[in-house]
C-alpha cells in the first residue's frame, strides 16, 4: 500500500473543448492507491472525455496530471501505458476468433531466434490469468467463453506488472448478476494490491457495492465528490440530473385523460434476457405514457421491444386485443405502430435524402412498394407536414442533413405521422434540440394525444415527462420498478422511484 | 484445440474421400503417380493461393493474382529471347511481385479503400501490360527449362514429385512458419478476427497490411514463374481467372472469407481437391470440361454452408 497522503493519480483543472462544445471545464479528480472510485454522470457529462485524457487518447487543453505526486505528460496511449495507466473498455476489445493465449500475448509474444515460442507464450498467458485467479483452457478461442470471462481476459491483458491505475469503462454493461460478482471479486483483489481503480457504470446498485468514493460529472463540470457513505442515493441522483429535491412542480392539471377502454398496445411479461426484465405495460388511445429512468435503465430497450426492433424471448405483445406472434418493425408499421428512434442520425434519418423522401419512407413501407405514391401526392403530403410541424426548411427537396437538429427531429416525427399511426413511440424526442424547438415538440405531443393517438415517450428529461405524461413507468437497471398516474407524477416521485425508496 | 483444426480436418476428409472414390471407380487411380501429377499440375495455383491465404485471413481479397501469373510469364519469355537466364529473370520478377503487392497494400491502408477495388485495378493493369509485352505465345528455350522439367524426386510406387511440386512444398513450409510462428502471422489473424480491436491492441496496421499484400504479390509472382517454367512459354492470356481458382482453393482449404479463421496448410488440400475433381472427370472420359467447373462449384457451395455453421459454433460476440 502506498502512502495515502499523496493521491495515486491527480487531475487538476483539466479542461477540454471540441468544436462548438465545452466537454470539460476545470475538472479535478483524485484517486488514492487501493481505492475504487466510481465516476458517474449522464450521457454527455464528460466521463468518456475525462477517461480519454487520462489514457492519452485525447489531448487536454489545460490542466495537469500528477502520478504519485509527480507531474506527468500523457500525449499518447503508449505514454499512459508506460506510466502504468491501463484501460478496459465496455466492448471487449479482443479478437474472439483467436485463442486466449494469442489474445493475451499479441504483439508481445516471447521469441526465440525470431520465431514465437508458443510454449513460453502459454506460460506467460497462464501467469497473467493467475493474477486474477482465473483458470481456463488458454488454447480455446476467446469467443467460446462467456462475455464475463472475455471481460476478465481483457483485464488480464490490460494489467501490467507495474499497473498503477486501472480504468474500467462500464465493465458490467453486458454481465448478469453472478458474472458481475465474479468481476467484483477480482476488482477487490486488485484494489487490495494497491491499484487505483476508476469504475464507470450506470448501475447505481453496483456503485454502492464496490465503490469507496464517488465523483459526479454534469455538463463537463465536477458537481460532487466524496466517500460513498456520504452520498446517499437520492443526493447522488439529484446531482447527476441537476435537480434540487423538494421543488415539486404542480403536475399540469390539463391532463384530463381521454384514455379509457381497452389498450391499443399492451405488453404482457414482455422481456429479453440481459436486455430487459419482463414487464407489463399498456397504452390506450388518447394517452401519453412516459418512460423514466437513468441512462442504461432500459428505456430504449423497452421502446424497441414494443416496436419489434428487439426480438423478445418471453411474454407477448397484444395489439387491438389480438396477440402479435412475431413482431417486426415492418409488421408494426403496417399495423399502425410507429417509432422515432433516439439516435436520429444512426437509426432514423437518411441525411442525403430530401425532407420529402424522408417523410415518405415509412408511408411507402406501409403501403408496400407496388402501390407507389405519385410525386405530386408526395409533395402535397410533405408540404402539409412541413406546415403542420413548422419545419424550418426552404423547400421539401432540401437534404435533411442540412437542417438544424430540432428540424431534423421534426422530420423524424413527420415521417412517423405521415403513416397515420395509432400508436407512436418516441425515444428521446427532444435530445439535442434547442429550447424553442423543445417547446414545439412538447406541444405537439400533447396535441397528437388529444387527437386520439396513443403515445409512449421515453426521455431522460424529467421535466418533459412530467409535462406531457398521463402515466409514467419508471425503470431501474433494466427492470420496470414502478408506475404512477395523474397527480402522482412529480419529479420528486420519479426520482424516489428511480432511487428505490 | 479441436475446433481450430475442424475445418482443416473437413478439407482433408473431403480430399481423401474423393481420392478413394477415384480409386474405387478407376483402375490405376489410387497411386502416387496420379497424386504426383495432381501436385505438379496444380503447383502454380497452390503457390499463388498460399499468398492469397494471408490476404483472406486478414479479411482482404486479392484479384490481381491471375494477371500477375500471366505478366510474369510473358516477361520471362521476353527476357529469355534477350538471352537472360530464367533464374535471373525470375529473381527480378519476384522482386517486382513483392513491390507491386506492397504498393497495393500501401494504397489500401493509406487511402482506406476496399482491397477489392485496388486489386481489381491491379488485375486490369497487369493484364494490359501482358498485351504490351506480346500478343502471341513466346516459347522459353533456355536449357534450364528442360533441366527444371527433368528434376524430380521418386515417390514410393511408380510416382514422382516434380520440381514444381517441390518448390510448392518448400514455400508452403515457409508460409506455415510465417503464419504460425511470427508476430506478423499472428497479427494477420488478429486483423481478420476483429480489425478495430487489433488496432487497440497495438497491431501496426500500415506495416502489416503492406506486408500482407507484398506476400500475396510475391507468391503469385512465384506461381507465375513456376507456370512459365512448367509450360516453357509465356502467353498473354495465361492465368486468366486464376485469382478465382486461388480464392476457391483457400476457401475449400477451410479459411473463412471474412478473415481471422483458417490455416495455410488447408490451402494445399483445397488446391488439391480442385485438381482432383478435374482429374476424376478426365478419367471418366465421357464427361467434358464443363463438369469440372460444375463439380467445383457445388463443392465450394457446400463448403461455404458448412463453414457458416462452424462460425456459429464460435459463439462470436453479437452487436446488440
Amino acid at each position: 500500500m502506498a502512502d495515502t497522503s499523496t493521491p495515486r493519480i491527480e487531475l487538476l483543472g483539466v479542461s477540454k473543448s471540441f468544436p462548438g462544445v465545452r466537454a470539460l471545464e476545470n475538472v479535478e479528480l483524485r484517486l488514492n492507491a487501493g481505492e475504487v472510485h466510481a465516476l458517474l454522470g449522464e450521457n454527455g457529462a464528460g466521463k468518456s472525455t475525462l477517461i480519454k485524457i487520462m489514457t492519452g487518447a485525447v489531448p487536454r487543453d489545460a490542466g495537469e496530471i500528477r502520478l504519485d505526486g509527480r507531474p506527468v505528460q500523457i500525449g499518447t496511449t503508449a505514454d499512459a501505458r508506460a506510466l502504468g495507466i491501463s484501460t478496459v473498455y465496455q466492448e471487449v476489445n479482443l479478437i474472439p476468433t483467436m485463442t486466449v493465449t494469442k489474445n493475451l500475448t499479441l504483439e508481445r509474444q516471447p521469441r526465440r531466434f525470431g520465431l514465437i515460442s508458443w510454449r513460453r507464450a502459454r506460460a506467460l498467458a497462464r501467469q497473467r490469468l493467475k493474477r486474477l485467479n482465473l483458470e481456463i483452457d488458454t488454447e480455446k478461442p476467446l469467443g467460446s467463453y462467456s462475455v464475463a470471462i472475455q471481460q476478465l481476459v481483457a483485464i488480464a491483458r490490460a494489467l501490467e506488472d507495474d499497473t498503477r491505475v486501472l480504468v474500467l469503462d462500464e465493465p458490467t454493461a453486458s454481465l448478469d448478476a453472478t458474472e458481475t460478482e465474479l468481476l467484483f471479486q477480482i476488482v477487490r483483489d486488485l484494489k487490495a494490491s494497491g491499484i487505483a481503480i476508476v469504475f464507470i457504470t450506470h448501475f447505481l446498485d453496483q456503485v454502492y457495492q464496490i465503490a469507496d468514493r464517488i465523483s459526479v460529472l454534469r455538463n463537463g463540470r465536477l458537481v460532487g465528490t466524496g466517500p460513498t457513505a456520504e452520498l446517499p442515493r437520492l443526493k447522488l441522483i439529484s446531482l447527476m440530473l441537476g435537480r434540487e429535491l423538494g421543488t415539486v412542480e404542480a403536475h399540469l392539471a390539463s391532463h384530463a385523460s381521454l384514455a379509457s377502454g381497452e389498450p391499443v398496445l399492451a405488453a404482457k411479461g414482455l422481456g429479453r434476457r440481459r436486455t430487459m426484465a419482463p414487464f407489463d405495460l399498456s397504452l390506450r388511445a388518447g394517452e401519453v405514457v412516459g418512460l423514466a429512468g437513468l441512462l442504461g435503465s432500459g428505456r430504449t430497450e423497452t421502446a424497441k421491444l414494443l416496436f419489434g426492433a428487439i426480438r423478445p424471448d418471453s411474454g407477448e405483445l397484444v395489439l387491438d386485443g389480438k396477440p402479435v406472434p412475431h413482431n417486426s418493425p415492418r409488421q408494426s408499421l403496417r399495423s399502425g405502430v410507429a417509432f422515432c428512434p433516439e439516435d436520429r442520425k444512426a437509426e432514423g434519418l437518411l441525411g442525403e435524402l430530401s425532407v420529402r423522401e424522408n417523410i415518405m419512407l415509412a408511408l411507402q413501407t406501409k403501403r408496400g412498394w407496388l402501390r407507389r405514391l405519385g410525386r405530386d401526392e408526395q409533395k402535397r403530403l410533405a408540404q402539409e407536414m412541413i406546415k403542420a410541424l413548422a419545419i424550418a426548411t426552404p423547400d421539401a427537396e432540401k437534404p435533411v442533413g442540412q437542417l438544424s437538429g430540432g428540424n431534423q427531429q421534426k422530420v423524424v416525427l413527420a415521417r412517423s405521422l405521415a403513416s397515420q399511426p395509432k400508436v407512436l413511440i418516441l425515444d428521446e424526442p427532444t435530445r439535442g434540440i434547442d429550447v424553442g424547438a423543445h417547446a414545439d415538440v412538447v406541444r405537439l405531443i400533447r396535441r397528437l394525444c388529444s387527437e386520439g393517438l396513443a403515445l409512449l415517450v421515453a426521455s431522460s428529461e424529467l421535466d418533459e415527462l412530467v409535462a406531457v405524461s398521463d402515466r409514467v413507468a419508471v425503470l431501474r437497471d433494466r427492470r420496470k420498478v414502478g408506475e404512477m398516474a395523474g397527480a402522482d407524477i412529480t419529479r420528486e416521485n420519479i426520482i424516489r422511484t428511480i432511487a428505490g425508496r | 484445440m479441436t475446433e481450430r483444426y475442424l475445418p482443416l480436418m473437413a478439407t482433408v476428409t473431403v480430399f481423401l474421400a474423393l481420392f478413394v472414390t477415384g480409386g474405387v471407380l478407376y483402375e490405376h487411380f489410387f497411386s502416387t503417380l496420379v497424386l504426383g501429377h495432381i501436385l505438379a499440375d496444380n503447383a502454380f495455383i497452390i503457390i499463388a493461393a498460399i499468398g492469397t491465404t494471408f490476404v483472406i485471413l486478414s479479411g482482404g481479397i486479392d484479384l490481381s493474382i491471375g494477371s500477375m501469373i500471366g505478366f510474369v510469364g510473358v516477361v520471362m519469355a521476353r527476357l529469355d529471347t534477350l538471352g537472360w537466364h530464367p533464374l535471373a529473370s525470375a529473381a527480378v520478377l519476384l522482386a517486382f511481385g513483392l513491390l507491386f503487392g506492397a504498393a497495393q497494400g500501401y494504397i489500401i491502408d493509406f487511402c482506406d479503400i476496399q482491397p477489392f477495388i485496388i486489386t481489381l485495378a491491379g488485375l486490369f493493369m497487369l493484364r494490359g501490360a501482358c498485351f504490351m509485352v506480346t500478343l502471341d505465345s513466346i516459347p522459353i528455350r533456355h536449357p534450364f527449362v528442360d533441366a527444371f522439367a527433368d528434376t524430380s524426386i521418386p515417390l514410393p510406387g511408380d510416382g514422382f514429385l516434380a520440381s514444381s511440386a517441390i518448390v510448392m512444398l518448400v514455400v508452403l513450409a515457409g508460409a506455415i512458419a510465417i503464419a504460425h510462428f511470427t508476430r506478423f502471422g499472428t497479427n494477420v489473424y488478429a486483423i481478420g478476427g476483429d480489425r478495430a480491436s487489433a488496432v487497440l491492441m497495438g497491431v501496426p496496421m500500415r506495416r502489416t497490411t503492406v506486408m500482407i499484400y507484398a506476400l500475396g504479390g510475391f507468391y503469385s509472382a512465384l506461381g507465375g514463374v513456376i507456370y512459365a517454367l512448367y509450360t516453357s512459354s509465356g502467353y498473354p492470356l495465361a492465368g486468366t481467372g486464376n485469382e478465382l481458382n486461388a480464392i476457391a482453393a483457400v476457401v475449400l482449404g477451410g479459411t473463412l472469407l471474412t478473415g481471422g479463421v483458417g490455416m495455410v496448410a488447408g490451402t494445399l488440400f483445397g488446391g488439391m481437391i480442385l485438381g482432383l475433381i478435374a482429374t476424376l472427370i478426365i478419367f471418366h472420359g465421357s464427361l467434358n470440361g464443363a463438369w469440372i467447373m460444375i463439380a467445383s462449384g457445388v463443392l465450394l457451395f457446400l463448403f461455404i454452408v458448412v463453414q457458416r455453421s462452424l462460425v456459429g459454433s464460435f459463439n462470436l460476440r453479437r452487436s446488440s
